[in-house]
């Protein structure tokens, strides 16, 4: 099969002509013995099926980090090179044209974001960077559908050319030699899209601008995640769903071991999805109608901000409060996108470039961000409270997001980089780009995260009957009870909610705890361990010995924080006099001397 | 002309790169996105209340955090 590879530096609308030029069966996979994501696809063409390949994107191929490494590894696999360039920066992506013509693998240039060049007062002359080059060069608007079938019949383009261009000094000549050459920049006023780009990124006009931006998404992921819920997948799993499940019931005799593992205990003679805890009613009703909605949602709209070219603004705005917790302004993405799932985000942690960064995003994430699953169960807990049980929920996080991420700041080894990030124009979002990304990231979510609810449910049905929870509720039941303020019957909850945080949810509804127990219990679900999926990925991502620690905080936090909140918090606010000692301790780890190495070489 | 840090030049004034007192691996991160020695850019925000700065460079705008510019070393333009 032949394989077409897409090369270019990022933010070059490499994604865009990837997914129009490939059907719907694109996967997302792993550079083999890596942890570096690529895409590909296939298309047909004429009688044959061409691969095409998604390559990260790259300034070099002097690679200066992992998924660079790849790009480079990649190349040897081509037949053919598609090297997508931005024609409103071309200088500057000249410079990995240039390094892939010396390659030898047949190779096509093409000149995207074209239609914004003339309104950028940026004129390129075609004909005289095909002169320099020698290779087919073909304008393109990606977005728009612009340049893709030009592009399409050079596939079987197949010469090869014999550049070389020196060293890293003689090669950048070079480039400033072909600019002078072919291009001509008339400079034109300030349009009305480079002033709002600006008011994105000074922090007071831009911080605003955040908030309204995250509110509105709010506003949008909700209505449309309880649209999907409200619309399709209860009335699915009412209707279509239903009847089969109560066949089978009947068919399995209605109780029993197997029918409680697979269907669940009947509540008051009926199936009931949300609580009886069967392998295939709750098991598959809680990841597919109660969370996937909302990540569907979540995701869409994160995937909108992302193609406008809003997001970097948001790792600008807040580089500052990152630095205090010894990371920098782009380690915010993996932590927003916690907030959809915390699978999809421990993979883009990846992404981060040191060890100790990978460490402290992880450990933060798994402890203080609660995903939409466990947003979900706490406003189910909280809901009946008032709003104001989730506002006390979601200060009590800030706060603890700000003391471990300030203590491992201090107290771990290693060293942080520095920010260094391209601010891409804003751009009309291309819809199949939008989709197809929207697709593959629910589709690591139902390859990751549900097999692992599935299995959550498996071993919990088993447990519960082998009287595993019974046992250790007595054991620590005591002392947390007193610890924490709550009844003993929440501790059994609370050690479930080690595999299944929804199940425990249905533990603690009956139970008729008070507003403050039932605020402790919220908060202690949230931070004290993330759900199997996440726990498994970051093993794989951290090493065994890291996850222990990062545990550790986690289990330290629990205990720390639930106790705290039964000491500070009053009948329905907490005292004030008793934040206090809070803020004193604050002091005292800013105090602590730092660990951490700079290191000049890589910041 | 007198040698300046990055982090030193205001908001919308010229400067030209002059040298990196960093790693080769900064140095290439940098000339990957146009900041290369010799090179002009445009110190296009540069806020009292911290922050990174970004600059343009041709028609590439790039965030640079204030501990990595902070080891760029430029000359202002007039």
């Amino acid at each position: 099969m032949k394989k077409v590879l897409l090369l270019g530096n990022p933010n070059v609308g490499k994604s865009v002509v990837f997914s129009k030029l490939t059907g719907t069966s694109v996967v997302s996979s792993n550079y083999a013995g890596t942890t570096v994501e690529f895409t590909k696809g296939h298309m047909k063409w004429g009688d044959e099926i061409v691969e095409i390949i998604d390559v990260p994107g790259t300034y070099t191929l002097n690679p200066t980090n992992k998924a660079e490494e790849v790009a480079v590894e990649m190349l040897d696999e081509g037949d053919l090179i598609i090297n997508v360039v931005d024609s409103t920066n071309l200088e500057r992506n000249l410079n990995l044209t240039l390094q892939l013509l010396e390659k030898n693998i047949p190779m096509i240039i093409s000149l995207n974001f074209w239609d914004e060049t003339e309104h950028k007062g940026i004129e390129i002359n075609v004909d005289k960077l095909k002169k320099h080059f020698n290779v087919p060069i073909i304008p393109t608007s990606a977005t728009k559908g612009i340049g893709l079938k030009e592009i399409i019949n050079t596939f079987d383009y197949d010469k090869v050319v014999n550049h070389n261009y020196g060293d890293n000094e003689s090669r950048w000549a070079e480039v400033g030699r072909i600019i002078n050459d072919v291009q001509n920049i008339n400079y034109k006023e300030h349009s009305f899209s480079d002033f709002m780009e600006d008011l994105t990124l000074s922090p007071l006009t831009g911080i605003p601008i955040a908030i309204v931006v995250l509110f509105l998404s709010f506003i949008v992921i909700r209505f449309v995640g309880e649209g999907f819920i409200g619309y399709i997948a209860e009335p699915f799993f009412e209707i279509v769903y239903r009847p089969i499940i109560v066949q089978l019931s009947n068919i399995l005799g209605g109780e029993g071991f197997i029918h409680n593992l697979i269907v669940g205990e009947l509540i008051e003679g009926s199936i009931d999805f949300g609580q009886s805890f069967g392998l295939l009613t709750t098991g598959i009703f809680i990841p597919l109608a109660a969370v996937l909605p909302y990540i569907i949602s979540f995701y869409f709209v994160l995937g909108l901000l992302e193609d406008i070219g809003y997001l970097p603004r948001i790792s600008v705005l807040v580089d500052n409060i990152m630095h205090k917790v010894g990371l920098h302004g782009f380690s915010i993405i993996p932590l927003i996108l916690a907030f959809g799932c915390n699978v999809p985000a421990a993979l883009a942690i990846r992404n981060l470039e040191s060890k100790r960064e990978k460490f402290i995003a992880s450990t933060l994430m798994a402890t203080t961000i609660p995903c939409m699953s466990q947003m979900a169960m706490v406003i189910g807990l909280l809901g009946s409270f008032g709003g104001k049980y989730l506002l006390y929920l979601f200060a009590v996080l800030v706060v603890l997001w700000i003391f471990i991420g300030t203590l491992m700041n201090k107290l771990v080894p290693g060293f942080s980089t520095d920010l260094l990030l391209e601010l891409p124009s804003f751009r009309m979002p291309s819809i199949t780009t939008v989709l197809k990304k929207l697709w593959m990231r629910i589709l690591g979510f139902l390859k990751e995260a549900l097999p692992m609810v599935l299995l959550g449910v498996f071993i919990i049905n088993i447990f519960y009957t082998l009287g595993i929870f019974e046992a250790l509720t007595k054991a620590t039941g005591p002392v947390l009870k007193n610890l924490f303020g709550v009844p003993e019957a929440a501790i059994e909850a609370l050690i479930m909610g080690f595999l299944r945080k929804d199940l425990a949810m249905g533990v603690l509804i009956p139970l008729g705890l008070t507003a403050k127990q039932m605020l402790t219990m919220s908060i202690l679900l949230v931070i004290y361990f993330p759900c199997i999926a996440t726990f498994v990925i970051l093993l794989r991502e951290l090493g065994p010995k890291d996850m222990l620690k990062a545990t550790l905080i986690m289990l330290t936090s629990t205990l720390v924080v639930g106790a705290y909140v039964n000491f500070a918090f009053q009948i329905d606010s907490f005292n004030l006099l008793r934040i206090l000692p809070v803020v004193g301790v604050y002091l005292l780890v800013i105090l602590i001397p730092k660990r951490e190495k700079e290191e000049i070489e890589n910041i | 002309m007198t040698k300046l840090k990055l982090t030193e030049i205001n908001a919308n004034k010229k400067c030209k790169v002059i040298a990196f007192k960093g790693g080769s691996n900064m140095q290439t991160k940098l000339e990957n996105l146009g900041i290369r020695l010799n090179n002009e850019i445009t110190v296009a925000n540069n806020s009292f209340v911290g922050g990174p700065i970004t600059v343009i460079s041709g028609s590439t705008k790039v965030a640079i955090g204030r501990k990595m510019a902070a080891r760029i070393i430029v000359e202002e333009l007039k």
